[in-house]
Formats: C-alpha cells, structure tokens, sequence
C-alpha cells in the first residue's frame, strides 16, 4: 500500500499563557499512514489527537521533527498538498447561514471543481449521505448528525487522496455514529483505486476495533501502533465475565480490583468483566466475589487499560453514610414536558430514582436529557408535569432543599484562574459552610481525592482527570445526598473513568442518590437503572442487564448497551409509524 | 481559472451571510443611523433659547426696552423675577442659565453716562463655563443692539462709539450640527468599518469555519480580499446612508465634490476594514474582538478626530499624537466637505494620511494573518 503521510519525530507544543511553561501536546511522534485504510488515531481528550491532524492538515507547524504528506514538507510546502487533502475540523467548519446546497457548492469553488464534475459528485454524496432532501435546508438547522454528514460530504467533494475527520462521531447518537462509518468506508472503497486512505480521530475504543491501523495516543505520547489485532492478541485468554449478585457487584468490583491477578474490573450490567494480568493464575471465583467465569473474546478497551493498568489503582476510601431515606423515591419526575415554541423538548418523561441508586438518562445530543435536567434543578419551568427532587420542587424550594444537592457539570464548572484550593474555597462558601466546616470540608476533599499535590496549581492547566476528581470534590463538599452528573466521563480516559466510577460507587452504596445523564454508552454500564431517551421520548427503562436482554436475538447472542439502544430506538420509531 | 472560481466561492458565501444574517445588516445601517441620531440631536453645542432671568428694581421705559430686546433675541428667553432671591434660587434648580440684575439707580446712570455709567450685573452659573461664557456674549450682544437704538433714538453718540459686530464663518448660524455631524459620519464610519470585519471574522474561527477554509486550497490573500472587497461595499453603503441623512435630517449643506468624498471615504473604509480584520485576527473571539474594535475604534475617533474637541486646543503633544488617528484625516475632509467646499489644498494632506493608514493596516494584516492556527 501506498504511504500517505509519514511523521517523523514529531514534537509539538503549545505556548504557556501568562508566563506558564509550555503545555507538550505531542511528544515525537513517528508513524506512517497508508493508503487504502482506516488509519484510526486514538486516545481520550487531551491526548493529542486534534494537534496531530492540525499538523498532518498543515495548520500548525511542528515544533520539532517532521509532517510530510504526499511527498511534501508540510512546514514549508502545505499549500501544494492541500488540494488533495480534505479535512473535516471537529466543529464542522460548516457555515450555518449557508444551505446545505451552498455549503458544498463553497467548496467546490474552493478546490476549482469543473461544473459537470461538480453536479455528478454533489448528487452523489447527496444521494449517499441520504441529504438529498435537505438541500434547501440551512447548515444551522441540521441535527448532529446529519451536519456530520454534511461536513464529510464538503471534505469528500474534492475527492482527496487524504481524509481526515477529527473526532467525527463525538456527541451523535449510536445508529448515525455507524452510519457516519459505513459513509467513509464505502468512499474509502470507491476511492482506495485513486491511493486514498482515511484518518479518523477518536476517543470511542471500539470504532479503533475496525480500525485498519490504529496509533494509540496517550498524553501526548504515541502508547502503540499497529493493526487492532497486534493490540490483542496478548490478551487472547486473558479476558473473562464474572457473573456477581447484582445487588453486591460494586463490593464485588472492588474486591477483584483489589486481587493482584486482576488487571482490570470493570462492572458491565450485572457481570463484571476481568483482564488477567499476564502470565498470573486466575482466581476461584468466590475468590472475586462472584459465582461463575467466563472466558469471552478480548476488545480493545481491555489491551488500552492493560497496557496503562501497571499497578493497582488505589481503592476510594468508604464515604460517610447519609441519612436514610422514608422509602420513598428521591427523584420523581411524572408526565413532565417541556415546549419550547412548536418544538417539544421533553415529551411525557416519567421516572423515580430510590435512595442510593445510580440512575441514568441515556440519549444522543438534542434528546431532551439537558432539558430535563435542568427542570430537575430548578433552573427551567415545566410546560406540564412535575419534576421533584426529595419531595419538593426546586423551581420554589427554599435554599436548604437546594443545598441536598451536589451538581457536576459537564465542563466541569470551575474557575479556571483559581488554584484548586481556592476553587474548593470558593464553593465551600457559596454552599454557605462555617468557617471550622469549610476547612475540615477542603482538607478533607484535598486528601480524599488525591488532590493535596495540586492544591496550590491553577486549575485551568490540569489535565482533563483532574479536573474531573477536582469537580467532583466541590460538588460534594457540603455533604449532599443527592448527586447531579452531567456526562462526568465522557471523553476521559478509561482507568480515570474506573476511578471515578468507584468513587460514584462508594457513593451510592453510603446512601447517595445519583443521577447521570449521558450519550456515552460506556458510562450507562455503571448506571443501576437506565432511561433510554431519544427525540424527547423515553422509549424504554430498565437495568443494563435488563435492556440488553430486550433485543437478544440469535443473531446477536451478546448485544451491547449500544446495540440495544439502536434496536430500542428503532423499534419505537416503527411503533409510532405503524 | 482556480482562483476565480475559489473567489467566486468565496464572495458568494459572504454575500450569503451578510443577507441571512441580520447582524452584519444591522451593524451596517442601524448603527450609523443610531448612532448619528444619538450624536446629531443629542450632542448639540447650541445654545438656543436659554433661559436667563431678569431682575429690574426700579421698572422703566428703558429697562421695559432692555427686556423686550432680550427677549427679541432668539438665542435667549427672558424670565421676570421680582426678588434676587428668587433668581439665586431659580440658578440653583437650573431652571435658568443666569440672572440679570438693573439696579434702581440703572435709568438715572443712563441719563448722565458720562458721570456715573450705568451698570447692568449679569450673574451665570458657571458649572458649565462653556454656556455661561456663550450667555455672557449673546446677553452682552442683546444689550449693545438696544444701546445702539437708544443711542439713535436720543441722537446721542453710543458710549464708547464702537458697536461690536459678530460674524461667523462657515457655520454663520452657529449651528453646531452643521459642525458636528461630518464629524459623526467618521466616528460612523470607523466604528462600523472595524466591527464589521472585527466581528464577522473572529465568528469564523469561533466556529471553526476559518479551519476549515485554511485546509482548502483558498490562499490567505483570497480569503481577505473576498472579505474586504463585501464588507467595502456595505461599508461604503452606510457612508452613502449616513451623509444623505446628514442632508435630510440634519440639513447640514453640502458644499464638496462627490469625488473627493467618494475618495476620502473608501480609503478609510479600507483602513477601518483591515483594522478590524487584524483585530480579529490576533482575538480569534468575538467578545474580545469588539471590546477591542470598541477602545480603538471609538475612543480616538471621539476625542482626538477634532470632531467634537479642537485640535488646535490640545495641549501641543497631543496635538502631534492626533496625527496617529486616521479618523482625524477623515474629519478634517469631511468638514472641509460640506461646509467649505473641495478646497483641494486641505483635502490632498489629509487623503495623503489616509492612504497611509490604509496602507499599514493592509500591511500589518498580512503579516499577522499566516496560513495557520498557530
């Protein structure tokens, strides 16, 4: 095959703001890229992706080593190489007040199309991406997805020999994330004659499984490159299902966690699922807390987290126990719907979440799980129904009723001038602690959650995991028994998303109730109920173990939380059509 | 063939935006329109009708003409008070600008002004020295004139024999819209100018269009020449708005060449664009980008243009250091435009500056804007 690209050592970092060192985001990386295939970059937010196809794209220069692409220098010589390059930025680089029609019209004036070529390919992609009757339609108004499909469409229209799609099925729902995938791969086909070849950016680690090649990035570092299967097959063997109780599976989490035999426990529905250490024995399964082993088929997630997992994490330290509850549910939500103009937003949701249960609202961007959220906090009116929260409407309730809850937003909501002691200060006193409270509070989160080393670092500079635990800290330092995550862990990588999930655990188990909204299947796995929502509508309920079972087929023995909410989703749109 | 097809694209796509987006539109016509309502009527140097009262002891035939000459002035609006209290009372509400006071003995005085002249005190609230100083000369004026009919009328010689004439250039009414709405068309025009580029490109990377456009084939130079070229356009639109406004509404007279405005005003634009295009630029925000247009934009264009304070009443450094707002040149053309007429010998400097300024900006433009992110 064909080399595309080749990066030689490649170095790159950016400036430090304000006198600060500079921030390595990537650090000499070397790799080549072939044509004809999936060249998958991977690896969590920060790991580097987006600086390496800016630079393969010619937009940054390299601090050190060398991008060429096609044959030239792309320090020096981009602009002859970017007529066969077609790069898809992760905000779409679309222009929201242009129709479809006129977005690709712009670029194929951009790349000089003749005008027969153009009308043959518009139709084609139009045709393809199934946009074709939304041509008029204006850029803005798209749906995630199909401005997805729009923005692939512009990178495609020049044919490029080289495709580069950063983080493309972030944020879109599961069955347009493989549509987006199928798009690519049959172009892929149509142009691999021409020497083309495709890099596609992400933090999903199953899209690296189909994956041709894959660079695995981690901090900037490039952890592996190789075929998928290089990646496991040191683990062939090593992978197993523990069946555990379902209502001990996070004791059982920690207990294998905690057995130097185990390199990974992850829980998944009401299994849990093992990687081995290489070359240990395994275990008994009373030994992990479980009744029976299972050897299944290793996935990529296991070969990232065995190669990061060197030692084992330490374990959350046990949270104070909250307040027993009355039995009845925590979080009530009945019938609720939210308008906005002719649109509904939230259409007849209704759920209840027990004490200590970790509850999640699961659906793509633009489902309505914000809208809900929101009207749970108190932040947005109902049109109709009720949203409570311990008993009370937090629209109307008094300040106490607020101070039970502790909120986790998704970026995380800090002051990112602040040091982390002065963040934690600074919620500590919007939550209205004493004086002695607040200083306990702040000591006390520094050291639980590991954060005494950074205390005196500015928080915007951190990386991503520690700003996580960071946010998780303030959320909790007045000691709620309610819990709010939005996406906690989307995005992170997967050890600092297990030890999150385990302090979440920990959590739940002294009595908090937790409730989570995300469009990341991975975080669903450690929910104890689900609410699977899609265009407003909550089209199914259930455990994890429950809504798999729902779409088990022959065809499918072991279907994902991923594959069941495809088949749910799809399911209720044929109800509502029939 | 490429890069006209590429610039095709590229003007098109502007176009698009500026119709489908109201802001653009609103930048370009509502805001000079605002902002010339807000400054023509608001800002007003004029001082019409200002009321003054007038204290007469001893009432008389003359001091009754006194007050009917006040009156007659249109700069001027006699109130009748009977007591000075009621004046220092009337002064401290502001209800009146000053207080005019004819002591008892004022008609006897007249009689024999060789002995004793007769003195009339005119007392002003001096908070505002400007007005006061005005009221001063038009109270002064309105005394002379009545002087000089008592003098014709007694067929006496008027004291001092001299009667003062005032006469005013250009602005003969002494209307200060007449002076100041060129001014206002400048500070229009580098504010629209620069904000409509300021915003509208650091929109692009915030959206992360301008990404997109530096991977494709489309060159730096394409890029902004496609911009400044659409927003040249509009800008030169809104001129054209404001300065027949400025004729309408304001009927400030026009007294220049088209050509030479014409002139004057494009090579602005092409500064204020390239401005904005450079602040945007190095912001990359849109926030940031019109606090930035803001500052550098308005506050020069405002103080130190010579279009609301003379320039040749600044302190001599700052008199210097006006010649580094382009604007400056601009309202001195533009003055010189409607109410002297092409008198070329002022303009040529001042477009001269211009020229330059559009220049450096161009230039500096270029140098910041590389085919990168970096």
């Amino acid at each position: 095959m064909a080399e595309l690209a080749a990066l030689a050592g490649l170095r790159y970092a950016f400036p430090g703001v304000r006198g600060a060192p500079p921030q390595t985001a990537l650090d000499g990386i070397t790799a080549t890229i072939l044509a004809g295939e999936f060249t998958g970059v991977v690896g969590p937010d920060g790991a580097g992706k987006t600086t390496l196809l800016r630079l393969l794209a010619g937009l940054l220069r390299p601090g050190g080593g060398t991008v060429t692409v096609l044959g030239h220098d792309m320090a020096t010589d981009a602009a002859a190489a970017h007529g066969d390059i077609g790069y898809m930025p992760q905000r779409f680089g679309l222009y929201e007040d242009l129709t479809v029609a006129e977005n690709l019209s712009l670029f194929a004036d951009l790349h000089g199309l003749a005008a027969d070529v153009r009308v043959a390919r518009v139709k084609r992609l139009l045709d393809f991406t199934g946009m074709a009757p939304f041509t008029a339609r204006l850029a803005g108004k798209l749906s995630g997805g199909m401005k997805q499909k729009l923005g692939l469409a512009c990178a495609l229209l020049a044919r490029p020999r080289l495709l580069l799609l950063d983080e493309p099925s972030v944020g879109v729902d599961p069955a347009s994330r493989r549509e987006l995938w199928g798009i690519v791969a049959a172009m892929l086909k149509e142009g691999a004659a021409e020497g083309m070849g495709v890099v596609w950016a992400t933090a999903y680690l199953d899209e690296a499984e189909r994956c041709g090649h894959v660079l695995l990035l981690h901090q900037g570092k490039l952890l592996a490159a190789g075929p998928p299967a290089a990646f496991l097959a040191p683990l062939d063997g090593r992978v197993f299902r523990l069946t555990v109780p379902e209502a001990s599976r996070r004791a059982a989490a920690r207990q294998a966690a905690a057995n130097p035999a185990i390199a990974d426990a992850a829980i998944e529905g009401d299994t849990l699922r093992l990687v081995l250490r290489a070359g240990a024995a395994l275990p008994a399964p009373a030994a992990l807390g479980g009744s029976a082993l299972a050897k299944v088929a290793p996935r990529f997630e296991d070969g990232f987290v065995d190669r990061l997992a060197t030692a084992p994490a330490p374990l959350p330290a046990e949270e104070a126990k909250r307040p027993d509850g009355d039995g009845k549910p925590m979080i009530e939500v009945r019938d609720l719907v939210r308008r906005f103009g002719d649109f509904t937003a939230v259409d007849h949701v209704s759920f209840a979440v027990a004490r200590g249960e970790i509850f999640g609202l699961l659906g793509p961007n633009g489902a309505g799980k914000s809208t809900t959220f929101r009207m749970l906090c108190g932040l947005l009116a109902p049109s109709g129904g009720t949203a409570q929260v311990a008993g009370q409407n937090l629209l109307r309730a008094p300040a106490e009723a607020r101070a039970r809850i502790g909120y986790m937003a998704q970026r995380f909501s800090l002051y990112g001038e602040l040091t982390v002691r002065e963040n934690l200060a600074f919620f500590a006193r919007i939550y209205g602690l004493s004086r002695k409270a607040r200083a306990d509070a702040i000591a006390s989160a520094l050291e639980r959650f590991d954060l005494t080393a950074v205390a005196g670092d500015v928080s915007g500079d951190l990386p991503l995991g520690i700003k996580q635990r960071l946010a998780l800290a303030a959320a909790l330092l007045h000691g709620p028994d309610i819990l709010f995550l939005d996406e906690p862990t989307s995005g992170v990588d997967p050890l600092t998303r297990r030890a999150f999930w385990a302090r979440i655990g920990r959590l739940a188990e002294a009595g908090v109730t937790v409730l989570v909204t995300s469009h990341f299947m991975d975080e669903a796995e450690y929910c104890d109920q689900l609410a699977i929502i899609s265009a407003g509508k909550m089209i199914a309920t259930g455990t994890p173990a429950a809504l798999r079972a729902r779409v088990r087929t022959a065809a499918l023995p072991e279907p994902t939380l991923e594959d069941a909410f495809i088949a749910l989703v799809a399911a209720s749109t044929q109800a509502v059509a029939a | 063939m490429s890069t006209f097809s590429r610039m095709h694209g590229l003007v098109k796509k502007e176009i698009l935006q500026v119709v489908r987006d109201p802001s653009a539109l609103l930048i370009a016509f509502l805001l000079p329109v605002v902002l010339l309502v807000i400054n023509g009527f608001g800002v007003s140097l004029d001082a019409r009708h200002m009321r003054v009262a007038v204290y007469v002891e001893a009432p008389a035939e003359q001091t009754r003409e006194i007050m009917q000459a006040l009156d007659a002035s249109p700069y001027l609006s006699v109130v009748r008070i009977f007591s000075t209290t009621d004046g220092e009372r009337l002064i401290g509400t502001g209800d009146v600008r000053g207080m005019l006071v004819l002591r008892e003995d004022f008609s006897q005085r007249l009689a024999r002004p060789a002995r004793w002249p007769a003195q009339a005190q005119l007392i002003a609230n001096g908070t505002d020295p400007n007005t006061a100083r005005i009221l001063e000369g038009y109270v002064g004026g309105a005394l002379q004139t009545w002087l000089g009919n008592f003098a014709i009328e007694h067929r006496t010689p008027p004291e001092g024999g001299v009667a003062l004439e005032h006469r005013y250039w250009f602005n003969q009414e002494l209307q200060s819209a007449d002076f100041i709405v060129p001014g206002v068309i400048a500070f229009v025009m580098s504010m629209t100018g620069t904000l409509l580029t300021a915003l509208i490109v650091a929109r692009e990377w915030e959206r992360g269009t301008m990404e997109a456009m530096l991977a494709s084939p489309a060159g730096m130079a394409e890029i902004i020449a496609a911009k400044l070229g659409c927003y040249f356009v509009l800008g030169m639109l809104s001129m054209g708005i404001s300065v027949l406004m400025a004729v309408t509404v304001f009927a400030v007279p026009f007294r220049g060449s088209l050509l030479a405005l014409g002139a004057a005003g494009a090579l602005f634009l092409v500064f204020a664009l390239a401005l904005g295009l450079f602040i945007s630029t190095l912001a990359r925000n849109q926030f940031v980008a019109a606090q930035v247009a803001f500052i550098v934009t308005m506050m020069p264009a405002m103080m130190l243009s010579g279009m609301i304070f003379d320039i040749a009443s600044m302190p001599r450094w700052l008199q210097i250091g006006t010649f580094l707002v382009p604007a400056r040149y601009l309202v001195s053309i533009l003055q010189t435009l409607f109410l002297a007429g092409t008198v070329w010998r002022l303009i040529l400097p001042n477009l001269a500056g211009l020229a330059v300024a559009a220049l450096l900006a161009i230039g500096a433009t270029l140098a910041v804007t590389r085919r990168r992110l970096d």
